[in-house]
């Protein structure tokens, strides 16, 4: 009986693992491209472990004092960005919980179907006219297009499930809604907060369109930044290999280590950036 | 952004004191948010549509021209193909992440070893960025030096042209969608097996029912809502589309990718003739509204438990 079920656990890691085989070797193919020197990267048969790693490919990458600016601005742009959309977007979903304003979240949906690039033109106008293309401003505001309703969905749906007795006892004697909120409701709002943080960083992160179109060439996003090596060594393909990989990397380190924050906000709000 | 969310049923509040006093006291906490979301959504909302009824290119003279950009776009071949595309291309990248992520969320939902770090692996995909997995598949993508067709060539099937042939380049291009946006189908559905209790599954085994009566009969209808929710913010998200297609073929060879999305790129920023551009970008969101809209009407008509919309 007992190995009946050892060999049938042992049956469903096999299948569990092919699940995960598309991920896995899509990524681990991304590291050896990465890792491979020119000569064996265009080998046939394909090499998976070449013999000599090409770890100038990342040094390469990271010796160019352009990619310290991108990353900065990078940095920048989804610090900023998130910032922002936490210090907007929180109260508002507690107002809104409390409110029980449905109706407000409809605006959210609705933002959530509109195409990204539908915002740009007018966004692109508007900061022509200010004159503010050369600086990374038109890009940290574009990103609140996507963080502020992330953060917004999240904490509506973070503070409907957070008990009202405590703020009510506050509120009775005599605290005011601002404290209420600030010393009670916030502390218990934590990990939805931490959810709502996480996915705007990711979000915000991976964002490529917004850049295409408003960054100029001191103000590059790493995703632009990458997709543009592209059309400069596209036959070099350690070298961009190691550059993707650099710039995914940090979303896939806090996708492992939050990963159960994660799958728990992308369960509550379903949520994706574009 | 956040979309159609499941929130549990049981976290609304009860009617408290708290929902008798004048809801003008949470006000101040809404205000910044609306500010905000009036500036950089609502207001390029009401721009686009103002600019749509211009001839206006950047850097030229604006010209007030009432619908004409419109009737422009429905005799515009280039425009009605890519609507073409983007419906083929929406179709595929819902229906193929769909029945994937169904059967991974039956799985996952079996009592399988180190189960949470599985789903964090499987999970990864989704959270990469998609510029830098794009860059990676074109390079898998490649003719000649293409791991792809090596491994095609393992199991005996010839060389493909992927992206570089207006024939496979759509379906090649769904291939990517569908390896990254699996998961998320995955993970709603999770949510819904999770919530299905234990009892018709024991009276139906004691019916002697087979596996597959149970899936029909039990399992799909109980999770039914939570499909339609992943139909929908898939059929959204593939609609939408641009990072994979852009950074992969840019819509080609040609225009054999170019879907409303990508063309609305070329119009608006690379030709500059942002008055026609927001004529597409309306079009563009109004099927993307109707679609939704649409969606949204089955799922009500159905009425099956209550999913929070």
């Amino acid at each position: 009986m007992n190995l009946r079920r050892a060999a049938n656990s042992l049956g469903l890691l096999f299948v569990g693992l092919v699940l995960v085989s598309p991920a896995i070797l899509f990524f681990l193919w991304m590291i050896s491209l990465s890792l491979k020197f020119e000569v064996d990267n265009a080998a046939y048969p394909p090499i998976l472990i070449p013999e000599r790693f090409a770890w100038k490919n990342y040094t390469g990458v990271f010796e160019s004092n352009r990619f310290g600016l991108f990353f900065l601005n990078s940095l920048i742009v989804t610090g900023a960005a998130t910032g922002l959309a936490l210090l907007i977007g929180v109260p508002a979903g507690y107002g809104i919980a409390r409110m029980k304003a449905n109706k407000a979240a409809v605006v959210v949906l609705i933002a959530r179907m509109t195409p990204g690039l539908s915002y740009l033109i007018p966004l692109f106008l508007l900061f022509q006219w200010l004159g503010l293309m050369g600086t990374l401003v038109p890009q940290i505001i574009a990103h609140l297009v996507i963080t502020v309703p992330i953060v917004i969905w999240i904490m509506i749906g973070y503070f409907e499930t957070t008990p009202l007795e405590l703020e009510e006892a506050a509120v009775i004697d005599g605290a005011n809604r601002w404290h209420v909120f600030r010393h009670i409701a916030l502390p218990i709002a934590k990990p939805g907060i931490t959810v709502a943080f996480i996915l705007a960083v990711i979000f915000s992160w991976n964002n490529f369109v917004f850049g295409v179109v408003l960054a100029g060439r001191e103000t590059r996003t790493l995703p632009v930044a990458v997709y543009n090596m592209l059309s400069f060594e596209q036959l070099s393909w350690g070298p961009l290999a190691a550059a993707a990989l650099i710039v995914t990397l940090p979303v896939l380190v806090l996708t492992i280590i939050a990963q159960r924050q994660i799958v728990a906000g992308l369960t509550a709000g379903a949520v994706k950036g574009g | 952004m956040s979309t159609i969310a499941e929130r549990p049923v049981a976290a609304v509040p009860a009617a408290s004191a708290t929902g008798a006093r004048p809801k003008r006291t949470y006000w101040p906490f809404v205000v910044p948010a609306v500010a905000v979301v009036g500036s950089v959504i609502v207001f390029p909302w009401v721009f686009t549509v103002w600019m749509s009824m211009h001839e206006w290119t950047v850097g030229g003279a604006r010209r007030f021209s009432g619908l004409s950009n419109y009737l422009r776009l429905m005799s515009d071949e280039r425009f009605l193909t890519s609507v073409g595309h983007t419906l083929v291309y929406t179709l595929l990248a819902v229906v193929l992440p769909l029945i994937f992520g169904t059967l991974a969320a039956l799985i996952f939902n079996s009592r399988l070893p180190f189960r949470g770090i599985l789903r964090g692996v499987f999970v990864m995909p989704m959270m990469a960025t998609p510029v830098a997995v794009a860059l990676v598949w074109t390079m898998m993508f490649h003719p000649q030096l293409g791991v792809l067709n090596y491994l095609l060539s393992l199991v005996g099937i010839g060389p493909q042209a992927w992206v570089f042939s207006p024939s496979t380049v759509i379906p090649s291009l769904v291939l990517v969608e569908t390896w990254q946006w699996t998961p998320l189908v995955m993970l709603i559905v999770l949510g819904g097996l999770a919530a299905i209790p234990t009892e018709p599954y024991e009276s139906a085994a004691i019916d002697g029912a087979t596996i597959f009566q149970r899936f029909r009969y039990i399992t799909l209808p109980m999770i039914a809502p939570f499909l339609m929710v992943a139909v929908i913010i898939r059929t959204i998200d593939a609609l939408k589309s641009f990072d994979i297609i852009y950074a992969i073929t840019q819509g080609g060879p040609g225009t054999a990718s170019e879907t409303i999305n990508l063309y609305l790129y070329s119009v608006a920023f690379a030709y500059y003739d942002v008055g026609y551009g927001s004529a597409i970008a309306v079009v563009f969101f109004a099927i993307v509204i109707a679609l939704s809209l649409l969606m949204l009407h089955l799922r009500q008509r159905t009425k099956w438990i209550d999913v929070q919309g």
